[in-house]
C-alpha cells in the first residue's frame, strides 16, 4: 500500500468499479456495448427514423434499389436525392428504375411524414429526415423496397422494436423463473433440487422445431399481433429460463461453500442478511452476463421462428418476417437488398455475444 | 478452568450408492475423540490430511453436526457448561459469539464486495452492538492487529495475504471471543509474513487471555504457538501432551514418525531420518487394531488385534499404544 | 561418463518481461545459475521472487504474455557442441527434444503432467517413445521398471491404473516416474512437495534423492521450504522478486548467510527445537508486488542494514556468474 493517488483509488474502489475498469480494457466489448445501446435507441425512436410508412404498401414502387443520397451539388453542401423513373423491361418484362436528375428531391431534417405515437402516446408526423413534399412515388428509399413497394429501410427500422423488444420481455420472464426456481434449487437443495434439475432436465430434452410448430397450429388464427406477441414471448422464455437456473444454482451452491459465506454464518447472521448482503451481490454480475448472454438467443429463436412461419404473422414487422421476404431464390436474384435484412441481426448478435463475454471476464476474472 | 470440553465425539459420513442411495460404508472422519482446553490455553491439533482434524474443529464450531459426543463449552466465567452438540441452529445463535474461526485461507474468507471497515463490523452489527460503539471497537481491532485507521474504507483485494489475514483475525476478535479456533490460519503465507501472524497470534492470546484450538499441520509453526498438543491418525487422537514433552520424549510411533519427517532447517541434520513406510490408512476401511500397525516399526500381533486407547502415561503425557511404556522413542534433538 | 565438474546447463544474465495491462512487468534480472551433474541446486524465495519463472523461462514454457528479453540458457556448455536454447523456437523440433528428453520436468501437483483419460503405463510409454522409440512390448516392460524405481508398489497392475485411483503420494511418484521416461540428466523439480504431508513429502524426497546420486542427475529443485532445501540442496541460490541475491553452497547458506534478507529468512523459519511459545524474528512489510518493485535494492524497503542514499538508488552488482557471493553492498564493502 504505497501512497500514490491511482493506488488510493484502486484501494477505494468497489467491485462495480473494478468490473468496469476490467470490462474497459476488452476492446471488442465496450464497441458491442455501444452497438446494442444504438440499436435499442433505434428502437425506442423507431417512428421518428423512419422515412415512410413501413405498411404502406404502392405498385408503382415495386422492388425499387436503394437509392443514394447525394449529400452536395454545384451550390454545396444540399442534401438531395433524385426522382426514380421506371420503365418495363421489354425483353425481361421486369420493372428497371434509373435515377431521373431532372427531378431532384430535397432531403432535410425533421420533415412532416405519416402520422405516429411517438413512445407510443405523444402523436406527432415529425421525422428525423425526408423528402420535402414526398408522394408515393417520390420518397427516398434509402435501402429499397419490397414486392409490395414498402421501404425496406423503415421496416427494418420499425422491426428492431418488436425483435429487440421481444427478446428482453422473453429474457425478463426467464431471468423471474430462473433465480426463483434456480434459487430454490440451490438453497434447500435435497429433494426440491431434484425435483427442478428434472424438470429442466425434461424441457431441455424437447425438440424445439415440432413444439414450435404445434405451437403455431395451435394459436388461433383469429387472435391479434399483440396476443401473438404475447404468446411468442412466453413460449420463448418458458424454454429460456433452464439455462438461467443452472447457473443461478450453480453459483448459489459454489457461494454457500465460500468461507466469507460461512465466516458470516459463523458471526451469527441471519438467512437474510447472508442471501442479501453476502451472496446476491456475489453474482449479480454473473447474471448481468448470463442475460446478456441469453439475449441473443432469444432473438434467434424469435427471427428463426417468423422466418419459418411459425412466429408473427405479418402485419406484424420483424427481423423475422423480412427474412421471411427474402426466402425465395428468384427474389433474390432480382432484388438482393432484400437480403439486407440479415445485417442488423448478425450485428446485434455478435454484438451481443461480444457483450456478454467482456461482462463476463470482467465480473469474475478467476473463473 | 476448562473453556471446552470434548467428549467421545465422534462423526461418520455414510457412503451411499445404489439406485436407493443405500449406506453402503461410512467415513470414520472422527472417532472417540476427549480433549479439553482451559482458559489462555492453545492446544494444537496437528496431523497430515485426512486425519479428521478439519472435521473436529467444524464439528465444534457447529458448522458440522456430530454423530454422537458432547462439546461442553463455557459461555462464562461461572463454571456452567453448555452441551453444543444436541442445540439446533437456532438455540445456537446467542452462544456463536464466544466461539470464532480464524481461516485458512485469506483471500476466500474475505467478502470481495465490502469495505474491511464492514467486514470486521459484521458481527457486531449482527449481534446488535450499537453503531458509536461499533466505530470505537473497529478502531480498537485495527490497532490490535496492526493496521492503519484508512484501512477499513477499503477494499480486500487492496490488501496482500499477510494484511488480509490480519483482517480476519480482528473479525475474529470482534465479539470478545472465549474460544478461537485457528484453521492452518498461516499456512497459506510466505515465511516471512508466516513470522509476522505467528508473532501477533502470540500477543493477542497473551493480552487477551484467549483460548485458542489450533489446527495445523506444520509442526514447527505448532511448536511455536501451542501450550499442548493433540495428535491424530486416521479419526482417532493418538498422543496428547505438553508440547515440549512431545517434541522431546514422543510416546506413540506415529508421533515420533511424524517429527522425524519434517524436513529441519539444518543442512548438519542430514539423513538422519528415515522416511515412515507406506500410506495413511482409509479411514472407510480403517485395519483392524491400531490404525497406525501396518506403517509402525514396533508393531506387535496384540497391535494388530486390540485397539489401543488413549491413557495417560505419566504426567498428564496421554498416548494411544500398547506399548508407550517400553518403547524408548526419539524425539527431535539439538539446539537452536 | 560427465565430468563431475563442467556444467551441464548454463544460464546467463537471463531476463524475462512480462507484457500487461499496465505496461510490461520485469520477472527475471540477471540470473546466472549452473546445473551439474550429481548436484543438487536449491532455489529457494518466497511468493513472486521468480523462482518458476526460472524453469519455465530455461524450458520455454512461459505464458504467452511472457518473453526471455536477455541472456543465455546453454545446453552441454563445456562440450564442442553447446547449444544456446534461447535461440531455438519454443515449439521447435529441437526444443521439443530437449523438454522432456534432456531436461525432465516434476510439478507441484502431479495431476498438472498427468491425463485423466489414460492409464499411467500408456503417459509412460507414450514418453518413452516418443524420444526413442524401442517398440511397445519393450516400452511396457520399460513402464514397469520405472514404476518399480519410484518405489511403486505392485508395479505390473499399477501399469494398467487411471491416474485418479491413486493416492497423492503414488501420482508423484508418477509424476517423477514420466519425468524420467527418457532417462534425462538434468531434472527441474518445481516445489515437488508442497501438496503432499510430511511422512509422504520425506518419502519422494528421499527417492528423489536416491535417484538423483544414482544416475549422477543434474538436479534444480525449486522451494519455499528452508527445511527442504537444508536437507536435499548443494548449492543454494536464493531468490527475491526477480534476482539471485545470494548463490552459496548450502552450508554457508545456513551456516554463515551473506545477505541480509538469507539472513532475516533463516532466522524467521519456525523451528522444531523452539522453546514453546517463543516469539519469531520477522522481517518487516511483505514482498512487494512486481509491478511496484523498489528502485535500486529490491530489499531495501525491508531491510534492517539499509544504507540511506545508496541501496534504495542503486542496484548492486548480481553474483558474478560461476562464483559464490551476495548481491548486496555490504557485501561488497567487507570484500573490498
Amino acid at each position: 500500500m504505497s501512497g500514490s493517488l491511482a493506488d488510493e483509488r484502486l484501494a477505494e474502489a468497489g467491485q462495480l468499479r473494478l468490473t468496469w475498469w476490467r470490462f474497459k480494457r476488452h476492446k471488442l466489448a465496450v464497441i458491442s456495448l455501444f452497438i446494442v445501446i444504438l440499436f435499442y435507441t433505434i428502437a425506442i425512436f423507431a417512428d421518428f427514423l423512419a422515412t415512410a410508412d413501413p405498411h404502406a404498401t404502392d405498385a408503382r414502387r415495386s422492388y425499387m434499389p436503394p437509392q443514394g443520397i447525394h449529400l452536395f451539388d454545384e451550390n454545396g453542401f444540399n442534401p438531395h436525392v433524385y426522382g426514380l423513373k421506371g420503365q418495363r423491361d421489354m425483353k425481361t418484362f421486369k420493372m428497371v428504375y434509373v435515377p431521373d436528375p431532372s427531378r431532384k428531391l430535397q432531403v432535410e431534417f425533421f420533415v412532416k411524414g405519416y402520422e405516429y405515437d411517438l413512445f407510443g402516446f405523444i402523436p406527432t408526423t415529425r421525422h428525423l429526415f425526408g423528402v420535402v413534399g414526398g408522394t408515393p412515388v417520390d420518397g427516398v428509399f434509402l435501402l429499397g423496397t419490397d414486392q409490395l413497394g414498402r421501404d425496406l429501410y423503415s421496416r427494418l427500422v420499425v422491426a428492431t422494436r418488436i425483435s429487440l423488444s421481444i427478446g428482453l420481455a422473453s429474457v425478463t420472464i426467464s431471468l423471474i423463473l430462473g433465480v426463483l426456481l434456480g434459487g430454490l434449487s440451490g438453497l434447500y437443495g435435497g429433494i426440491i433440487d431434484t425435483i427442478i434439475q428434472r424438470v429442466i432436465e425434461v424441457i431441455r430434452s424437447i425438440p424445439t422445431i415440432p413444439l414450435w410448430m404445434g405451437v403455431a397450429a395451435a394459436l388461433p388464427n383469429t387472435w391479434t399481433v399483440i396476443q401473438v406477441y404475447f404468446a411468442i414471448t412466453l413460449i420463448i422464455s418458458l424454454i429460456g429460463w433452464t439455462e438461467l437456473a443452472r447457473v443461478v444454482r450453480g453459483r448459489f451452491l459454489a457461494l454457500r461453500e465460500e468461507d466469507f459465506v460461512i465466516a458470516a454464518e459463523l458471526a451469527g447472521a441471519g438467512q437474510m442478511r447472508i442471501m442479501l448482503r453476502h451472496m446476491l451481490p456475489s453474482f449479480t454480475s454473473h447474471i448481468i452476463a448470463a442475460v446478456s448472454l441469453a439475449l441473443p438467443a432469444m432473438i434467434i429463436s424469435e427471427t428463426s421462428l417468423s422466418f419459418l412461419g411459425l412466429g408473427l404473422r405479418p402485419p406484424a414487422i420483424s427481423w423475422g418476417i423480412l427474412l421471411q421476404d427474402a426466402q425465395n431464390v428468384q427474389v433474390l436474384a432480382g432484388a438482393p437488398w432484400l437480403l439486407l435484412a440479415a445485417v442488423p441481426v448478425v450485428l446485434v448478435i455478435l454484438a451481443f455475444n461480444f457483450l456478454g463475454d467482456g461482462l463476463r471476464d470482467a465480473a469474475d476474472p478467476y473463473g | 478452568m476448562n473453556v471446552l470440553e470434548i467428549d467421545r465425539l465422534t462423526k461418520h459420513y455414510p457412503i451411499h450408492a445404489g439406485f436407493l442411495r443405500k449406506e453402503v460404508a461410512r467415513v470414520r472422519a472422527a472417532e472417540d475423540v476427549s480433549f479439553s482446553i482451559t482458559r489462555g490455553e492453545t492446544l494444537a491439533l496437528v496431523g497430515e490430511s485426512g486425519c479428521g482434524k478439519t472435521t473436529v474443529a467444524r464439528c465444534i464450531l457447529r458448522a458440522l453436526k456430530p454423530t454422537s459426543g458432547a462439546i461442553r463449552f463455557a459461555p462464562e466465567d461461572d463454571g456452567r457448561m453448555v452441551d453444543l452438540a444436541p442445540l439446533s441452529k437456532r438455540a445456537l445463535r446467542p452462544l456463536r459469539r464466544n466461539i470464532q474461526l480464524i481461516f485458512q485461507d485469506p483471500y476466500a474468507s474475505l467478502n470481495p464486495r465490502m469495505m474491511v471497515g464492514d467486514i470486521i463490523s459484521e458481527p457486531m452489527l449482527v449481534n446488535g452492538v450499537p453503531s458509536a460503539e461499533r466505530q470505537k471497537r473497529l478502531m480498537e481491532l485495527l490497532d490490535l492487529v496492526g493496521l492503519p485507521a484508512v484501512a477499513r474504507s477499503r477494499f480486500p483485494h487492496a490488501f496482500s495475504g499477510g494484511q488480509r489475514q490480519r483482517i480476519g483475525i480482528a473479525r475474529a476478535l470482534a465479539l470478545n471471543p472465549r474460544l478461537v479456533v485457528a484453521d492452518e490460519p498461516v499456512s497459506a503465507l510466505d515465511v516471512s509474513v508466516q513470522a509476522q501472524i505467528i508473532n501477533l497470534l502470540l500477543d493477542l492470546q497473551d493480552q487477551l487471555k484467549l483460548s485458542m484450538l489450533f489446527v495445523a499441520h506444520d509442526l514447527g509453526v505448532v511448536r511455536h504457538v501451542s501450550d499442548r498438543v493433540a495428535v491424530m491418525y486416521v479419526g482417532r487422537l493418538v498422543e496428547v501432551a505438553p508440547t515440549q514433552e512431545l517434541y522431546t520424549t514422543p510416546k506413540h510411533p506415529y508421533t515420533q514418525a511424524l517429527l522425524a519427517a519434517v524436513p529441519k532447517a539444518d543442512p548438519a541434520l542430514r539423513d538422519t531420518a528415515a522416511a515412515p513406510i507406506g500410506e495413511v490408512a482409509d479411514p472407510a476401511n480403517p485395519p483392524p487394531g491400531c490404525a497406525f500397525n501396518p506403517r509402525c516399526p514396533f508393531a506387535v500381533d496384540r497391535c494388530r488385534s486390540e485397539l489401543p486407547v488413549l491413557r495417560d502415561v505419566g504426567g498428564g503425557h496421554m498416548a494411544a499404544c500398547h506399548r508407550a511404556d517400553e518403547l524408548n522413542l526419539e524425539g527431535v534433538t539439538g539446539h537452536t | 561418463m560427465a565430468d563431475l565438474d563442467k556444467p551441464l546447463l548454463s544460464v546467463r544474465d537471463l531476463a524475462v518481461e512480462f507484457q500487461q495491462p499496465g505496461g510490461s512487468v520485469r520477472a527475471l534480472e540477471s540470473i546466472s545459475i549452473d546445473l551439474r551433474p550429481g548436484r543438487v541446486l536449491g532455489v529457494v524465495g518466497e511468493s513472486g521472487c521468480g523462482k518458476s519463472v526460472t524453469a519455465r523461462a530455461i524450458l520455454r514454457i512461459l505464458d504467452r504474455n511472457g518473453s526471455i528479453t536477455a541472456g543465455k540458457v546453454t545446453l552441454d556448455p563445456a562440450t564442442a557442441t553447446p547449444t544456446d536454447l534461447t535461440a531455438l523456437g519454443a515449439q521447435s523440433p529441437e526444443m521439443r527434444e530437449v523438454r522432456g528428453g534432456r531436461i525432465g520436468l516434476i510439478f507441484q501437483e502431479p495431476m498438472a503432467a498427468l491425463s485423466m483419460q489414460y492409464t499411467v503405463g500408456n503417459q509412460l510409454m507414450e514418453a518413452i517413445r516418443v524420444h526413442r522409440d524401442p517398440g511397445k512390448a519393450v516400452a511396457r516392460q520399460r513402464a514397469i521398471n520405472l514404476l518399480r524405481e519410484v518405489g511403486i508398489p505392485r508395479p505390473e497392475s499399477r501399469v494398467d491404473a487411471y491416474p485418479f485411483q491413486l493416492s497423492g503420494g503414488l501420482r508423484q511418484r508418477v509424476g517423477i516416474a514420466l519425468a524420467l521416461a527418457a532417462e534425462p540428466d538434468i531434472l527441474i523439480a518445481d516445489e515437488p512437495t508442497t501438496a503432499l504431508d510430511v511422512t509422504t513429502q520425506a518419502q519422494i524426497l528421499a527417492l528423489l534423492r536416491r535417484l538423483q546420486t544414482d544416475k549422477k542427475i543434474a538436479l534444480m529443485l525449486i522451494t519455499h521450504d528452508m527445511g527442504v532445501i537444508a536437507q536435499m540442496a548443494d548449492d543454494v541460490a536464493v531468490m527475491y522478486l526477480g534476482r539471485i541475491i545470494e548463490y552459496a553452497p548450502v552450508g554457508e547458506v545456513f551456516g554463515a548467510p551473506r545477505h541480509p534478507y538469507t539472513r532475516s529468512l533463516l532466522r524467521s523459519v519456525p523451528s522444531m527445537l523452539a522453546k514453546p511459545r517463543s516469539r519469531l524474528a520477522t522481517i518487516g512489510g511483505a514482498v512487494p508486488q512486481p509491478n511496484a518493485r523498489p528502485k535500486g535494492c529490491p530489499f531495501h524497503p525491508r531491510c534492517p542494514d539499509m544504507i540511506v542514499g545508496r541501496c534504495d538508488t542503486i542496484a548492486p552488482a548480481p553474483v558474478p556468474p560461476g562464483s559464490v557471493g551476495a548481491s548486496c553492498f555490504l557485501v561488497e564493502d567487507a570484500a573490498a
